[in-house]
């Protein structure tokens, strides 16, 4: 096939590729092919995927050419589309190694229940995408498989802990992933890397399968190019599962892509309005007025998410976005939230008591790695765990231990579950006032590779706007919303949403309204068009320039 | 806080970990990331929590109970296989060492 055809394949949406597909202008061995491709030209630069499923995708891809044929998938808009997964997700008889030593070789015996859910929608997983160890760390650099690089600038970080997801997403090298996130774990690398993430609400999808880090804080969560694409995947992922017993179960209907239609059409009446004035009257389009399509949102600035430790460049983006909700007609006010300097602190606790207690599991007995030499039990558990976790995950192991040790849990644990009580109720305050809150995803770029490894507690620090939004269990959607230059180089900043539980609609209206809004109105660049050009004819001359020095 | 030698040594212990002398986290480096980490979160009791109930779950939750029986419906992943014997071989088959239907661990009662 022809790369112009590939090229094209890989820069159509989720949903435009899925569409084709069913129109029979793209076939799903053709829309694997292209995006096998990008992996095979680019990987070996980001390093996004811990493993490429070359065979058994073809062959997946030829069964779901078959099933279509044979008329299944009719209500299934993604059927036939591939997806790239985080490789703490189980894949049935497929290495899930959570990108550490002491599971490698693991092959589950059971398929997670988003996995299954991927399946029964049609989708070609194309591979298991890298991550922080265990998924701790912010910066995809804590993984045994080796550092995933920043797409836009290779120096850097992708951030973490799904930096392979959002990585292969930016690189084109998958139209959607599967991420998770604890503390900020999609959001986080999806704004690094220029792309959108949505952590749900908690319970909203199933974590059966999904190996556990905390479990009170985990949710799955999909990364994609467009807010349109991440409603379509959340729409085949969520909803209630026996199998998770946090899983909510509630009558609240999980239907995501209808908001997205409605945004649609508010903009087509307008632009049909304008055409109309425009014949009419001869007036410019361009000065036109955005459709008021958010009108009645409230939506609150968090005092606390714009003040001291924030990057000016980033601020200036996600400040200049905000504008551009409000000229869609949102009502922005800036809202207190006193406790949330809090969440950091807080945060580390829990999730690393409740890490020191699901990590307890690695025993060397059931499955993964066994130390090669030891003199009995209490010896094989030692060393078996010492050689095969790396440093951040026993960092926070310790970290568990100690705070919930005879002496230390009033102070530590329990205090912490408190501030945890108090954060809730500063967002419920702020919700009986607002629709969403806005702020940045992160106060910085993403930063060079090294740099955080060298000081934990300055990483830590990093998830200043996310950890919150677990501790309350609330969504989080990252958006791109332009850029920061950094030494020469311009470096995607995203903006985050946070909506009350099961606000998933107000967030994906919003981000959906702003995303039209800055495709329309030209303001920001085509991010990803530019993006298709410039990463490919990159990694072109850096490939010829490595084999041009292979062969001296 | 200061941590002393024997406090991550118990703390250690009870992750079971072998903290190591020369490379990677050494048990000095471990020593001074806690006392750090730990100091950091300590700022969290400058927040008032008083008569403030600890909070493990923010939606209210309830302990989800089943009958104990085999669901067959929920033996996906063996679905292709039939009886017990190798629905247990499937679930054997990642240990690093296995007998006859059973986990090998060193002798632990003498």
């Amino acid at each position: 096939m022809e790369t112009m055809v590939q090229r094209e394949i890989t820069a159509w949406t989720a949903l435009e590729l899925g569409r084709r597909i069913r129109a029979g202008e793209v076939s799903v061995t053709e829309a694997l092919k292209a995006y096998l491709d990008n992996i095979e030209q680019t990987d070996g630069s980001y390093h996004a995927y811990v493993s490429v499923w070359r065979e058994q995708a073809f062959q997946r891809a030829k069964q779901v050419e078959q099933e279509l044929k044979e008329g299944k998938y009719a209500d299934s808009p993604l059927a036939g589309v591939p997806i790239a997964v985080k490789d703490n997700i189980c894949t049935k008889g497929e290495e899930t190694t959570c990108a550490s030593r002491i599971l490698a070789g693991f092959r589950p015996p059971y398929q997670a229940e988003v996995v299954d859910r991927l399946l029964s929608a049609g989708m070609v997983i194309i591979g298991k995408t890298n991550m922080d160890e265990f998924a701790m760390g912010s910066t995809t650099e804590t993984s045994a498989a080796g550092a995933t690089r920043n797409p836009w600038d290779t120096s850097r970080v992708p951030g973490g802990s799904s930096g392979g997801s959002a990585a292969a997403v930016a690189a084109f090298e998958a139209p959607v992933a599967l991420g998770s996130d604890t503390g900020g774990s999609i959001r986080q690398p999806s704004a690094f890397c220029g792309v959108a993430g949505i952590k749900p609400t908690y319970g909203t999808v199933s974590r059966y399968g999904l190996i556990a880090y905390a479990s009170s804080l985990d949710q799955i969560g999909p990364i994609a190019r467009s807010v349109e694409d991440l409603a379509a995947m959340l729409e085949i992922i969520s909803g209630w599962d026996e199998k998770d017993s946090t899983s909510v179960s509630s009558e609240y209907k999980y239907t995501y892509l209808d908001v997205i239609e409605a945004v649609k059409q508010a903009f087509k009446d307008e632009k049909d309005r304008k055409e109309l004035k425009d014949r009419n009257q001869g007036g410019d389009i361009k000065n036109a007025c955005p459709p008021q399509v958010l009108a009645g949102l409230r939506i609150g600035l968090p005092k606390e998410y714009f003040g001291e430790g924030l990057d000016r460049e980033v601020k200036k983006c996600v400040l200049e976005a905000a504008e551009a909700l409000k000229a869609l007609g949102a009502r922005l006010e800036e809202v207190e939230l006193p406790a949330i300097k809090y969440a950091i602190p807080a945060y580390y606790v829990l999730a690393s008591a409740e890490a020191s207690s699901n990590l307890s599991r690695y025993d060397g007995v059931k499955y993964g790695y066994r130390t090669a030499d030891y003199e009995g039990l209490q010896e094989l558990y030692k060393k078996t765990r010492s050689e095969g976790f790396g440093e951040e995950v026993k960092r926070r192991m310790l970290i568990g231990a100690f705070v919930l040790s005879s002496g230390y849990y009033e102070a530590y644990y329990n205090k912490a579950l408190k501030v945890k009580a108090v954060i809730k109720q500063n967002f419920d305050r702020a919700f009986e006032q607002y629709d969403l809150l806005l702020s940045p995803t992160a106060p910085n770029v993403a930063p060079r590779l090294g740099e955080s490894l060298a000081d934990p507690l300055k990483m830590y620090l990093g998830d200043i706007y996310t950890v919150a939004v677990n501790l309350a269990g609330l969504p989080g959607i990252s958006i791109p919303v332009g850029f920061a230059e950094k030494d020469g180089k311009r470096l995607p900043v995203g903006l985050q949403l946070i909506g009350r539980p099961f606000g998933e609609r107000e967030l994906f209206q919003a981000a959906y309204a702003y995303e039209r809004w800055q495709k329309a109105s030209g303001e920001v660049k085509e991010l990803f068009a530019e993006k298709a050009e410039g990463g490919q004819r990159d990694d072109r001359e850096r490939r010829e320039a490595d084999e041009s020095k292979s062969t001296i | 806080m200061k941590i002393e030698d024997k406090t991550i040594e118990y703390v250690a212990a009870l992750a079971k970990l072998e903290l190591s002398e020369e490379e990677g986290l050494t048990h000095e480096r471990a020593r001074g990331d806690l006392e750090r980490i730990l100091a950091y979160i300590e700022t969290m009791n400058e927040l008032d929590t008083e008569g403030i109930e600890p909070m493990s779950h923010v939606f209210p939750l309830k302990n989800v109970m089943r009958e104990d029986v085999v669901r067959e419906d929920m033996i996906r992943q063996t679905e292709q296989m039939e009886g017990r014997q190798i629905r247990r071989e499937a679930l054997l088959s990642n240990a690093p060492s296995q007998k006859e239907g059973c986990f090998v661990v060193p002798k632990t009662v003498e």
